[in-house]
């Protein structure tokens, strides 16, 4: 049952990050990545890692995509004003996509499917686990990644009051 | 899979969804009530005595209502906006508990659909979920006042998202678990979270008065500068859905307040009367004891809105960043303080 269920959402998510990319109107685009990133909670929730699963929930579709959704609606995008791409562009963009498939492949190549992979720790994705793993084996970089994004954020409001001061 | 565990989870579910449309419908009724009682005035007293099927009367003016899409809307947005508002009111009423465990014939019965270990991060994701109602609504309708509306929405929700989250951090350092029906355990015998975390109970209260749109935050509803927000463009049961869900709302999150800081269903002298009772009956006094917790939280949902004027926008901002926030920081670190001393 479990697998039956996996690609089944697994189609799932397939079809609506083609349906991203494939929407004209760009607020479609973001509705249709915050059901891409729905599907994800729920491959999360196969794998029984319950934390990550509510974590992606709560952050990516509740916050970020309704910032994506805020900014689009601000700035009011629609397809008539879109700028239209020139051909370079598109033959860049295809040059480019294609080189990522590639790289994706030789990735993929190099793992080892044979043999099949097994969850060692059933309970490694509750929270209290994680918890723990965080905080006692992955200190170091979990607090160096906490820094990074505080400085990210410090950086970003000093951007924005910079501006105030030289427009007066 | 059990077939009666299948039946009673289905069973559990319909009535909880029936409850909540039923205290929605009546909370329109109360808040009138309790507006008129606030003002001095009489309120609804035509249909019904004391003009109790008055919900009746405005339910069906709803549906008899005629149905109009704006012709520049985006149709399928425009009808998923509603739709969407009332499944993100009503989801969140899976992982409270709403009583003791129930014995019946050798059967142990939890009131409660799931008990998911991490029910406070469900109910977390399910407020932030809520705004994608109003968001989407408000901008399918293609109308200035709805779109400025919803975009006064999201940034309102995010906002008070941040101080709600950290003020439920501080708490979660204190019961050492995510699962509610654990953190409504421990409130067992007069040990209620909300005399430890004051300041805490303060802070989720305010955000959640701004989560659920609820004055003095409604904003998102200003009719002297919005015309009605997100839903000017709305008519007949759409329209209804839309307050539908607010009430939704103010249920659940009245429900997760006496969960998580008053107890739950505890309830002094909550041991004599089981032994008094019996394992049926007992825990559906539990049961009541949380609906009457739930309804003096209604009743202060509304008395606040009858009471306080709705915030300027500036005002609302500097107080979720500028004060909320802070003082939610503030607690954290004063909680891990105290732990930390009372623990070595």
């Amino acid at each position: 049952m479990g697998t039956s269920v996996f690609y089944f959402v697994a189609t799932l998510s397939i079809i609506f990050s083609l349906m991203v990319i494939f929407s004209k109107n760009p607020i479609h685009s973001v509705l249709y990545l915050i059901l891409t990133f729905f599907t994800f909670t729920v491959h999360y929730v196969l794998l029984n890692a319950q934390f990550l699963a509510v974590v992606n929930f709560i952050v990516y579709m509740g916050a970020i995509m309704v910032l994506f959704l805020f900014v689009l609606m601000l700035l009011n995008l629609n397809k008539e004003n879109e700028p239209n791409k020139s051909n370079l562009l598109k033959i860049v963009g295809v040059i480019a996509g294609g080189c990522l498939v590639v790289t994706l492949m030789g990735a993929l190549k190099a793992v080892n499917i044979d043999s099949p992979l097994v969850l060692v720790d059933k309970d490694l994705g509750l929270v209290e686990r994680l918890g723990k793993e965080l905080f006692g084996k992955f200190m170091l970089p979990f607090e160096l990644s906490s820094i990074l994004l505080l400085s990210a954020m410090v950086g970003a409001v000093l951007l924005t009051k910079k501006e105030e001061k030289t427009n007066g | 899979m059990d077939i009666n565990f299948v039946i009673e989870k289905f069973l559990l579910v319909s009535i909880l969804f029936a409850i909540s449309l039923l205290i929605a419908m009546y909370s329109t009724y109360a808040e009138r009530k309790v507006a008129a009682f606030l003002q001095d005035r009489l309120g609804p007293d035509r249909a019904g005595p004391f003009g109790i099927l008055q919900p009746l009367a405005d339910g069906v003016k709803m549906f008899m209502k005629e149905e109009i899409t704006p012709s520049n809307s985006n149709k399928w947005l425009f009808m998923a906006g509603p739709g969407l508002a009332m499944l993100c009111a009503c989801i969140g009423t899976a992982v409270i508990p709403w009583g003791q465990d129930l014995a019946i014939g050798g059967r142990v019965i939890p009131l409660q659909v799931t008990d998911i270990n991490v029910g406070v991060l469900y109910l977390f994701g399910v407020v932030s979920l809520g705004v994608y109602g109003v968001m989407i609504g408000g901008w399918a309708s293609n109308n200035k006042y709805s779109l400025l509306s919803a975009i006064r929405a999201a940034s309102q929700n995010i906002s008070y998202e941040i101080a709600m989250g950290l003020s439920i951090i501080a708490l979660l350092l204190m019961t050492n678990s995510l699962s509610l029906k654990e953190i409504v355990l421990q409130q067992h015998g007069g040990n209620w979270n909300v005399l430890y975390q004051p300041l805490g109970f303060i802070i989720f209260m305010i955000c959640s008065f701004a989560e659920t749109n609820r004055a003095p935050f409604d904003l998102p509803e200003c009719e002297t500068e919005l015309i009605g927000g997100y839903h000017t463009e709305y008519s007949s049961m759409k329209l209804g859905f839309y307050l539908f869900a607010e009430y939704i709302n103010m249920f659940v999150s009245s429900a997760v307040m006496a969960t998580l800081y008053f107890g739950g269903y505890n309830y002094p002298g909550m041991d004599w009367v089981a032994t008094q009772l019996g394992p049926i009956a007992a825990p559906l006094v539990g049961t009541g004891v949380l609906f009457l917790k739930i309804f003096a939280f209604i009743f202060f949902f509304m008395w606040v809105r009858w009471t306080i004027p709705r915030f300027r926008y500036d005002q609302l901002m500097n107080l979720g960043w500028k004060t909320l926030i802070p003082l939610a920081i503030a607690n954290i670190i004063i909680t891990g303080i105290v732990i930390a001393v009372v623990k070595f």
